[in-house]
């Protein structure tokens, strides 16, 4: 009995996942709005005026950014758990680790992309300095799939639990402070007219390491919880 | 088999190490009273003011040894978690779990020591200095071990879970103390080291010394009662937790 290529494994995938999206493509609407609202809510709390919300903005949207994806990672497998699609992919005779980075893979196109893609208007609305901008969509670009694939992990750690919410922020938050540093190091050297190479070196090392290291994880924190 | 080996193997059977474990306990609970009674006494009466913070240093001889140990029983969940892992030993799963609390309640006591001690000499209870915050984040991996272990209901399957957690914590634990000290660094350097001079006065040094014995103890005695306690549950519908349950009955 043939299996089918490798190749054509990842292709199907990859075409499964963006199709189910794309069915409820309104549903992928949600962490972009949810990101928008956490980020009007800073005026209101602290008060509109431009220096203020300038001086925090790149911090506002980093976090408000993160917290959405977080919202948006239990939905990773949570579909393919209760229809029995994520224990074939456990089974399939393909490396589980290379299916799951396809998985993740689509999971940032269409949830961490779409916040990238909005950073540029929510930082206006915060008043982010002009310089500071194309600083931040460096950090975001390097950082929502390290977050990704961190969260990854995490999620297949607590597949199957019935109310994981909370939890999962739990075990992600942690995990998610060295790239928030990071991240939030590069956007405050920009804001002061420092140099931000070292920051975005580091960041770019970790994606790196994790883009290696996380799917492996993943797929490893998966055979525990679905065994 | 070489008798060493043979009893390292039967250590790992429940019942046995139940046993073996009731008649140590006692023991360590004593050596940790003793012991600490010593350092404290060394540390709070015998051991001289400091030139500079007087009486208020004093509060390091909990606070240094909780530090230390925080860091040491995250080591000793991650090694029993990566056995129970790799050779499946149920053992090494109950002695992960049952080291969490433990860890979790000594990093608790190093923040709240050092939080009181920075009060009078910093003029503030908290500051968001390297040390600090990853001792912060050492405390969240801990309360994420912890509540992944109860948040599943098969107990084996979640000590695996909470033990992957673990093995994954320890690899971030450098990458946050690195990044946290690039961030922002107020906290002092180690002045006991282990190789070289300490810069420490010998009068301060040995109540301290102690007292990390004897925190050790305190982590043993409760580390093997905690497992004790979770062994019995475990193995309830084996026949020796039975016959452990009867017999404590009949004591009774």
């Amino acid at each position: 009995m043939s299996y089918g290529t490798l190749w054509g494994a990842c292709r199907a995938l990859l075409a499964r996942d963006l199709a189910l999206l794309w069915r409820r493509r309104g549903d992928a609407l949600n962490p972009m709005l949810f990101a928008l609202m956490v980020v009007a809510l800073f005026p209101f709390a602290i008060g509109p005026e431009p220096q203020v919300l300038g001086r925090i903005a790149a911090g506002t949207v980093l976090v408000a950014l993160l917290l959405a994806g977080l919202l948006s990672l239990d939905a990773l497998f949570r579909s393919d758990l209760e229809d029995g699609s994520l224990e074939q992919l456990v089974l399939s005779p393909h490396p589980l680790a290379l299916l799951l980075a396809c998985k993740i893979f689509v999971h940032w196109l269409t949830t961490a992309l779409p916040l990238v893609a909005i950073a540029p208007l929510v930082g206006e609305m915060l008043f982010l300095p002009g310089p500071v901008q194309p600083v931040l969509l460096a950090v975001l670009a390097l950082s929502t799939p390290l977050l990704s694939l961190i969260g990854a992990v995490c999620v297949a750690l607590t597949v199957g639990m019935r109310r994981s919410g909370m939890l999962l922020a739990l075990l992600v938050l942690p995990l998610y402070v060295p790239v928030l540093i990071f991240a939030a190091g590069a956007c405050n050297a920009a804001q002061n007219g420092l140099p931000v190479a070292a920051p975005l070196l580091w960041l770019g090392a970790g994606l790196a390491l994790s883009l290696v290291l996380a799917p492996l994880a993943c797929a490893a924190a998966l055979k525990i919880s679905i065994s | 088999m070489n008798p060493l080996v043979l009893w390292f193997h039967k250590l790992g059977s429940p019942p046995y190490f139940y046993r073996f474990a009731g008649r140590l306990v006692p023991w360590f609970w004593a050596a940790a009273l003793i012991l600490g009674a010593i350092g404290l006494y060394g540390g709070l009466v015998l051991a001289p003011k400091d030139y500079q913070q007087g009486d208020a240093y004093r509060i390091i001889f909990i606070h240094v040894p909780s530090a230390w140990m925080s860091l040491f029983i995250y080591a000793f969940m991650a090694v029993n978690g990566f056995i129970a892992l790799v050779w499946r030993i149920k053992l090494s799963e109950t002695l992960a779990m049952a080291a969490a609390p433990v860890g979790a309640a000594f990093t608790f006591v190093c923040l709240a020591t050092g939080a009181i001690w920075g009060k009078p000499m910093w003029g503030t209870w908290w500051t968001w200095d390297a040390r600090l915050t990853s001792e912060l984040v050492l405390l969240f991996l801990y309360l994420g071990v912890i509540g992944l272990y109860h948040a599943i209901e098969d107990r084996r399957q979640a000590a695996r879970a909470a033990a992957f957690l673990a093995l994954i914590g320890i690899v971030n634990l450098p990458i946050v103390h690195f990044s946290v000290k690039w961030w922002n660094t107020l906290h002092q350097g180690s002045t006991v080291k282990l190789f070289g001079p300490s810069l420490i006065d010998s009068r301060m040094l040995w109540p301290l010394l102690v007292m990390a014995i004897a925190t050790k103890f305190v982590f043993a005695a409760s580390l093997l009662s905690r497992a004790r306690v979770d062994l019995l549950e475990l193995e309830s519908g084996k026949e020796w937790a039975r016959a452990e349950a009867d017999a404590a009955e009949g004591r009774a």
